[in-house]
């Protein structure tokens, strides 16, 4: 039986953490996840894991302790924000182009500048080439089980990259709601062993790792990171069945909800969707037929199958939690649009950057996103693809 | 009751309405619910004004916006009543709970026309008698418990009996006050 329990996200990260009681981890404290690593601690000092902790003195360190950890054969996680991530970005493109299976959960957050501590997307935007599996959550729920998932999809063997668990900030990190979490030994069976076939400690097989890579190799090496993305997403099925039969619970590369005979679709990550879902509900008592795709696997990017799960839809909006300051839109829409264009679908599409800087995002505010989905229906035309949600003007 | 009931909090930092809401949420996660609580982070600091939420309802809650039309609003410090506009949204359906001591008509004049029900309590005398001390927000859990109906007087004192001793596992002997606080609101809270 599954334990009934309530916690905010960050407590449900940090009891994950302690779940699968890695071997090394390291973090520097920063809003709004400073809580995951200051719980875990909590656990180490308690003699709760066998971790050893390492109180680093900033996240280009912990990024780069992790990465140690990994290369010596251990499993090694952290947890980070907005400005953290910025100061550990040298060091996320190192982790994945050595294939080191790190987890890492990103409290989301916009970075600086002007200084803000609340949510939005502009951290993970910022590395979302970066070669790293993205999941993101919608709830504490969600940030835990994508937690529990999270070693048996990086370590696969046919993987071998690392992987972040994108949650909001503020908005699920330090709200508490229900959840409900699996028994210790479930998740310790669920997760199982890390045996990595090379590694630093292993005397036997002495390795070099990172060493110089010029022009004769480092594009087949960059070809084999972007073949294990692909490759992940096979392993990420296969590891969702199995987490599936254990706790019931169902996850893909998205959530369709409502959507199969939806004609006004919105496509959004993380607690936005929770209001759509909320929003959905409210417009099908009314016969409107809205829906919802809400994308839990961000990298690798599920191309082909979001097109096909929006192909009979009349209208989509695509929502964006980062502006990509490029007079063009959204990160997510501009892979959304292309998704549909390279599968060969045409949909009237149309983008909203919205919540930036912990700008709240009401029942309202997506009310008026189907509402607009309404009028394109009806009018045939997209006149201005790229626009804002809740913005003052 | 409906649904799905929504609760804003109003108070100062250092008076303990997050806390109270997230001892809310507690206690109606304890009666079987779904619940949320959350408060509204900004530049927190003592003295300034703070907001905090609660959702409970029998249905999982999806929804992860503040509240704009709550059902019930609970005002932690009447001064608030000058600078804040603690009505706003607030349905008539609902209720306000405020902690002062001002008498009905000035209450009622400062609440700009608020047709809903209003609730008041003295949580400082409550606290000053049970604890020895100012902490309003264990009687307001207690007056908000009582104007909703969320749940039994019981089953908020049997649950709180439990949350307490595990909340001051170090100082026991505050224990006794706070379950005559929270008492002692149940009776006293009263509508104008």
């Amino acid at each position: 039986m599954s334990i009934r329990e309530r916690l905010s996200g960050n407590e449900a990260a940090a009891i994950a953490m302690k779940q699968i009681n890695p071997d090394v981890v390291a973090a520097f404290p920063i809003t709004p996840s400073t809580e995951i690593p200051q719980y875990f601690s909590t656990f180490v000092s308690n003699g709760d894991v066998d971790t050893e902790f390492v109180a680093v003195e900033s996240e280009h360190s912990a990024m780069a302790a992790t990465i140690s950890a990994e290369a010596a054969g251990g499993r090694a996680m952290t947890a980070t924000s907005a400005n953290g991530m910025s100061l550990m970005w040298e060091m996320i493109y190192i982790a994945s182009s050595l294939r080191l299976p790190i987890v890492m959960s990103l409290v989301n957050r916009a970075v600086s500048g002007p200084l803000n501590i609340h949510n939005d997307h502009s951290d993970a935007m910022g590395v979302r080439d970066a070669g790293w599996i993205m999941l993101f959550s919608e709830n504490n729920q969600e940030a835990y089980d994508n937690l529990i998932m999270a070693h048996r999809i990086a370590e696969n063997k046919n993987v071998k990259l690392p992987l972040m668990v994108c949650q909001d900030g503020f908005i699920t990190s330090h709200s508490i709601e229900n959840i409900e979490l699996i028994e210790d030994d479930k998740v310790k069976k669920f997760v199982g062993e890390y045996k990595p076939d090379e590694y630093l400690l292993n005397k036997a097989n002495p390795i070099a790792i990172g060493p110089l890579d010029l022009q004769a190799y480092l594009f087949e090496h960059k070809a084999q990171q972007a073949e294990a993305m692909k490759n992940a997403k096979k392993v990420i099925l296969e590891v969702a069945d199995e987490f599936e039969k254990m706790t019931g619970r169902k996850y893909s590369f998205f959530e369709e909800y409502k959507l199969d005979d939806a004609e006004i679709a919105i496509v959004c990550m993380n607690s936005t969707a929770g209001t759509t879902k909320f929003v959905v509900d409210s417009l099908r008592e009314k016969g409107i037929k809205a829906g919802l795709l809400k994308l839990r696997v961000f990298r690798p990017f599920p191309a082909e199958e979001i097109a096909k799960a929006l192909e009979h839809v009349k209208a989509v909006a695509v929502l964006d939690k980062a502006d990509s300051l490029n007079a063009a839109g959204g990160a997510l829409f501009e892979d959304v649009t292309s998704a549909m264009y390279v599968n060969k679908k045409q949909v009237p599409m149309v983008n909203y950057v919205y919540g930036i800087g912990g700008r709240d995002t009401k029942a309202d505010d997506i009310e008026k996103v189907y509402e607009d989905l309404q009028e394109i229906v009806k009018s045939g035309n997209v006149d201005n693809p790229y626009r804002y949600l809740g913005l003052r003007r | 009751m409906s649904d799905l009931i929504e609760i804003r909090w109003h108070g100062r930092g250092g008076q303990g309405a997050k806390t109270a809401s997230l001892l809310l949420a507690d206690a109606a996660f304890n009666t079987g619910k779904y619940i949320q609580g959350f408060p509204e982070y900004g530049p927190e600091r003592m003295g300034a004004p703070i907001t905090a939420y609660n959702r409970i309802s029998d249905k999982p809650i999806t929804v992860h916006s503040n509240i704009y039309e709550p059902d019930y609003v609970v005002v932690v410090d009447d001064t608030l009543l000058e600078s804040v506009n603690v009505t706003a949204g607030l349905k008539k359906t609902g209720a306000i709970v405020i902690n002062t001591t001002k008498d009905n008509t000035e209450i009622k004049n400062s609440l700009k026309g608020y047709e809903g029900a209003i609730y008041k309590i003295d949580a400082r005398k409550i606290s000053e008698e049970a604890l020895g001390r100012y902490f309003p927000n264990t009687p307001m859990l207690a007056a908000i418990v009582k104007v909703s109906g969320i749940m039994t007087d019981e089953q908020l004192l049997n649950d709180m009996k439990g949350s307490f001793k595990h909340k001051f596992a170090k100082k026991p002997e505050v224990i006794e006050g706070n379950m005559k606080a929270l008492e002692m609101a149940l009776k006293e809270v009263e509508k104008i």
